[in-house]
């Protein structure tokens, strides 16, 4: 746990990330007072559009077709549901949200419903009088992904020509509008070695907060982890220098870090522990625990066109599958620690164990644990390799695949 | 060299500081939990009755002085005890990003 986040006599503070691993923390008393009826943060994915295609994106490959997403008035209804049952932030987020050319309509919604709007975008393809326009709205703090601070390898990286400059124009706006700015930085092997020039670009914006965002191998990062994962010293370097960074800067901007576990002994409390403060709803209209709930097989998922948000948080099945700790295996069931990292993350236990119930592989604890390790060893003593990029095409070549090698040998 | 720059200080907090809050922050009284919180950038920061008295007041006018008075007036206690938690507090806030000076 941050500084930040240890209680102050009088006023304690809990993070509501967009980030898809972290969800909320903060002390556990004021969490749980907190989300005792309702989670305090939701992740609105209006869109799997996106003009970028980003190998580390962590949306399922299988992306969602623009006819099957939720329309202008379901998102709307989700919204006020949303302030009604007393969700405090929104992430409005994808794909690429300013994709929806509804997004005035929800974000207005958003605002008359007592939520705080965060807008999670890749800023490309937003022009000044639409930011504008969604300021007056009541938009309250701007996100601003940048794929690496030299624009070329940015460039590279997203996909998108001229997308460095865009961005920084969008950033120049939001500042000049009063609205706070947060630098995103999406890192891994390719980029890793800009962190520090991140600190510096989150400044010269004039940026409230920067977020750190070491990459987290769900969806399109798994497929690509072997390109993606940075050396052990390199993690550990940018690590320390954030650390510096952040007590130098107190008072200047607020880092957040999310950190690679892959070269970790103890796992992540995912999401801030399954559905403890958290929900997650795909441009269908699905309500997700968590971004990468998906990739578990077994759950079943609520849709918010068939049900209420608030039922579904209570008593969804999906929400119901791993919370508390009764679901848990050995180690985690008589861990002294299962308390404070819940096991880990489920997703990550599924993708390499084959069953969600066991220990997150990043635990010392787990018999995987070596396998990840060593894995993410091996894959940076090599020289590093091109990621497949996001995009519909690829989507469907890596989906094709998959069916292949399903079936049966005879 | 990287990593180096430097712009806006950090605001160091005392008597005669007027503090305000940056026009993003939301002082709210959550109805459905009976208390007030304040929302930040991927923050939910919950005041206590003493915070919410203050930030109240920070209103870029007053100093932290003035607001002290007021406050000693109102809980009748002591001036001066209640001024250096005042610093104490926004200081903290301030760290945060979330108090101007």
């Amino acid at each position: 746990m941050t500084e930040e986040l240890q209680a102050n006599a009088h006023v304690q503070t809990v993070t509501v990330d967009d980030e898809p691993t972290t969800g909320v923390e903060g002390a556990n008393d004021i969490t749980a007072e907190l989300c005792a009826l309702a989670p305090i943060g939701l992740l609105a994915e209006l869109t799997h559009r996106c003009p970028l295609q980003c190998g580390y994106c962590s949306n399922p490959i299988e992306l969602e077709r623009v006819a099957n997403e939720l329309t202008t008035e379901e998102w709307c209804d989700v919204m006020r549901q949303a302030g009604e049952m007393g969700i405090l932030q929104i992430h409005l987020s994808g794909g690429e949200p300013c994709a929806r050319k509804d997004l005035e309509e929800i974000v207005s919604t958003a605002s008359e419903a007592g939520l705080y709007t965060n807008l999670i975008t890749a800023a490309v393809t937003l022009k000044r009088e639409r930011l504008e326009g969604l300021v007056k709205r009541g938009l309250d703090h701007v996100q601003i992904s940048f794929q690496d601070v030299d624009p070329e390898n940015a460039e590279r990286i997203g996909g998108y020509p001229g997308a460095t400059q865009k961005k920084l124009d969008v950033a120049g706006w939001v500042t000049e509008m009063g609205v706070p700015l947060t630098v995103n930085a999406p890192i891994h092997r390719k980029n890793i070695q800009s962190v520090p020039a991140y600190v510096d670009l989150a400044i010269k914006l004039g940026a409230q907060r920067l977020e750190i965002a070491h990459a987290q191998y769900y969806g399109w990062a798994y497929l690509n982890r072997a390109a993606l994962i940075p050396t052990y010293e390199d993690t550990l370097a940018s690590i320390e220098f954030i650390e510096e960074a952040r007590e130098r800067l107190k008072g200047i901007l607020t880092i957040d870090m999310v950190v690679p576990d892959y070269y970790a002994k103890r796992p992540k409390p995912c999401m801030g522990g399954w559905a403890k403060g958290f929900m997650n709803i795909t441009p269908a209209g699905k309500v997700l625990p968590c971004h990468a709930a998906e990739s578990i097989p077994e759950l079943e998922f609520d849709n918010v066109k068939t049900r209420k948000l608030r039922d579904i948080w209570m008593d969804g099945s999906a929400f119901n599958a791993f919370r508390g700790t009764s679901w848990m295996k050995e180690p985690c069931r008589s861990c002294a620690f299962k308390n404070i990292d819940y096991g880990g993350c489920r997703c990550q236990a599924m993708a390499m164990t084959g069953d969600p119930r066991n220990t997150d592989p990043a635990c010392a604890l787990s018999p995987y644990h070596a396998e990840m390790v060593n894995f993410a060893k091996e894959e940076t003593a090599k020289p590093p390799t091109e990621f497949l990029y996001r995009n519909p095409r690829n989507a469907a070549d890596v989906l094709k695949a998959k069916e292949e090698t399903l079936l049966p040998a005879e | 060299m990287m990593g180096d720059a430097t712009a806006p200080r950090r605001l160091m907090v005392d008597r005669e500081t007027k503090p305000k809050l940056p026009p993003y922050l939301k002082l709210r009284h959550d109805a459905g939990r009976d208390r007030w919180v304040l929302l930040a950038p991927e923050r939910v920061l919950t005041p206590d009755q003493t915070a919410v008295a203050v930030l109240q007041l920070c209103d870029g006018e007053q100093t932290v002085t003035e607001i002290a008075a007021k406050l000693a007036k109102e809980y009748s206690a002591p001036v001066d005890v209640i001024a250096a938690d005042i610093v104490e507090l926004l200081q903290d806030l301030a760290d945060k990003g979330y108090v101007k000076g």
